[in-house]
């Protein structure tokens, strides 16, 4: 009796000595990959940082409205963050890859998820940002013309377009990362239905005088309003 | 005969070229949809160059925009038998008149470049750019400013003209006195719609790196000046009397910002070597008056130029904000909220506005046409400044008024210089 115990407690710790042995090159092999994958984050960082600083990408960061909404958060500059989130997501997926090198089965598939939902992340990112971009620089450009052409509340209508090109891009991005499209599809459709509605009401009570000056300038012929052109300007 | 303008310019318009053949003088004419005035504009060319210059050699170049109203036969199908009985005088040459499309809309870049390389294959010696739209053009206008050239070894005269005192007035208040600061030469028609040059200094400027610098030749007229100062050339003034006035839309307003404004303001990157080293200003040589101004009294609504003034402190705050600095900007809040009878858009306030809007421009802290469409406003504001200082002011007067703007933006410019560190 006593003999089976010790031969069966010996039997145990050969296997559990073989499957460290087993584990250890493992274990070694993630602990090398996450190393690496630190130092390859960081010098990825450093090289990122350094080239958003030679592009300037803080002022176009500035001109997307990008800034603005990181300063409300308490966060650093554009370049600081997004260095910091490459810095970060190079790190995960290379402690990944060393989780994936363990072989523990449950976590394979949950980590191959990861790395197919990486490009659509970076995607979304892209597409948030030049959306941003876009729409601070369509809302500005009908802020001058309006305010050039004497349109009454020039804020108001450059504040519309930025809000429709907004939601038009938050839209895609949520499509792209696949977060619950259905919900985000309605609540695109009611939210973008919901604005033109509004919109055309407030351009119909609000633009009635407008359209009346309009239509009396183009087909009733009266006297002429002079204006500061007549001034030439060359 | 080079290989770039080779490719640039049609075969068809290669052909007419060679047919002239070598010639003395070239009077450039860019053209689109002018047939109401074109007509009589180059009888008085033909009228011009048939008194000042019978025994040259020379020709009428059209470089025509697309139009659509049969402009270019006009000015190829305009005789010069129907000038000779009239003015008694003959011309000892053929005096060539040939047209070319150069493209299906117009740009005026496109057509001085055009004109410029024709009368470089051509060999020209003095050459005439001439505004289809100069209603009020005389024979005489094609001596003064090609006599200096022909005669005399200049290489660019700009006309002075006789003009209504509030005509011309982003001229006054902007191009004449910041070109005179940075560019240390009294220039009063830098960008003028007719100006004379020679075929040494064409050929230079067609060399120049303007025309794929992606303004698409808006203000071309301006860098052609600019480019004459920075390069040493010999520059002139011709007065020629009075200038017609064309009516023009509000809506106007921005692209002549664009095409005068802009066109400075990105000059002065590449010129700043040699503006950044000028100091004071000197008056060029200058046949007849360097100015004359006309009082006859005007109707002009004020009120409306300061509320645009007004509403565009108000409203472009933002923008503003990216451009200005704190200081300047609560200056202009404070008097955009001023009545009619205060408000004072002071000239000091006026040159350092320009000034951090052409340091901004060059740091393109937003977009580049952005930042000049946001100069309109504050224009009008202080065109409204301008009007009343002047309503009831005598010619003397106003000049003196226009003296000191240019000196303040002559004081100012070691501001310019600070911001553009």
């Amino acid at each position: 009796m006593r003999e089976m115990i010790i031969s069966e407690l010996s039997q145990a710790l050969h296997e559990i000595a073989r499957d460290f042995a087993h584990f250890l090159p493992r274990l070694i092999v993630m602990l090398i990959l996450v190393l690496a994958g630190w130092a390859i984050a960081y010098a990825v960082k450093a090289i990122l940082r350094s080239i958003l600083r030679l592009i300037k990408f803080d002022k176009l960061s500035e001109n997307a409205g990008a800034s603005q909404l990181l300063a409300k958060a308490a966060l650093p500059s554009a370049t600081e963050v997004l260095s910091r989130f490459v810095f970060w997501v190079t790190l995960v997926g290379f402690i990944l890859l060393g989780v994936r090198a363990l072989g523990i089965l449950g976590l394979q598939e949950q980590i191959a998820k990861f790395f197919v939902f990486l490009p659509r992340l970076f995607v979304a990112i892209f597409i948030l940002f030049f959306g941003l971009l876009a729409a601070s620089f369509f809302s500005r450009a009908a802020l001058l013309a309006a305010v050039n052409a004497n349109v009454p509340s020039p804020r108001v209508l450059s504040l519309a377009l930025r809000t429709i090109i907004i939601v038009f891009v938050l839209s895609i991005v949520f499509e792209e990362l696949g977060l619950a499209e259905q919900t985000m599809l309605v609540a695109f459709g009611i939210a973008f239905g919901a604005l033109m509605l509004g919109l055309a009401i407030a351009f119909g009570m609000g633009g009635r005088d407008l359209a009346r000056r309009f239509l009396e300038r183009k087909f009733v012929r009266g006297k002429k309003e002079e204006n500061e052109d007549e001034l030439s300007p060359l | 005969m080079k290989l770039a303008e080779e490719s640039f310019l049609t075969d068809d318009f290669l052909r007419q070229l060679i047919n002239v053949g070598e010639v003395d003088i070239i009077v450039g004419l860019p053209t689109h949809n002018n047939a109401k005035t074109v007509g009589p504009i180059v009888h008085t060319i033909q009228s011009g160059i048939l008194r000042g210059f019978p025994r040259e050699r020379a020709v009428i170049i059209n470089a025509d925009g697309g139009s659509r109203d049969g402009t270019p036969k006009l000015v190829t199908g305009v005789s010069i038998d129907d000038v000779r009985p009239a003015s008694n005088l003959r011309a000892l040459r053929t005096l060539h008149s040939i047209s070319t499309k150069y493209a299906s809309s117009p740009a005026s870049g496109v057509a001085l470049r055009t004109i410029l390389a024709a009368a470089e294959l051509l060999r020209a010696k003095a050459c005439l750019m001439m505004s289809p739209e100069s209603v009020s053009i005389e024979p005489e206008w094609l001596s003064k400013l090609l006599r200096p050239i022909y005669n005399d070894g200049f290489d660019l005269v700009t006309p002075t003209y006789r003009r209504h005192k509030f005509e011309g007035l982003l001229i006054t208040n902007f191009l004449y006195p910041m070109t005179r600061a940075l560019y240390g030469l009294r220039i009063r028609e830098a960008y003028a719609p007719e100006f004379g040059f020679s075929g040494r200094f064409g050929s230079h400027f067609l060399e120049q790196n303007v025309w794929n610098d992606g303004t698409e030749g808006s203000g071309v007229e301006l860098r052609f000046t600019l480019a004459a100062i920075t390069g040493r050339y010999l520059i002139g003034q011709s007065f020629l009397g009075e200038k017609d006035h064309i009516e023009r839309s509000a809506a106007e307003l921005v692209p002549v910002l664009r095409q005068t404004v802009g066109a400075l303001f990105s000059a002065l990157e590449a010129d700043f070597p040699v503006w950044s080293a000028v100091a004071g200003s000197q008056l060029p040589p200058t046949t007849g008056a360097d100015h004359e101004m006309l009082l006859d009294p005007l109707r002009v609504n004020r009120k409306r130029l300061r509320e645009m003034f007004a509403t565009g402190v108000a409203e472009l705050e933002s923008v503003f904000q990216s451009i200005l600095s704190p200081s300047t900007l609560a200056e202009l809040q404070r008097i955009a909220r001023l009545g009619d009878e205060e408000f004072h858009y002071p000239a000091e306030l006026w040159v350092r506005t320009v000034y951090e809007f052409a340091a901004s421009y060059r740091k393109s802290v937003i977009s580049r046409d952005h930042i000049i469409q946001a100069l309109a406003p504050l224009f009008r504001g202080r065109v409204f400044t301008f009007l009343m200082e002047n309503r009831n002011a005598s010619a003397d007067e106003v000049e003196n008024n226009i003296e000191g703007l240019c000196l303040e933006f002559e004081r100012l410019k070691p501001y310019l210089l600070q911001l553009w560190k």
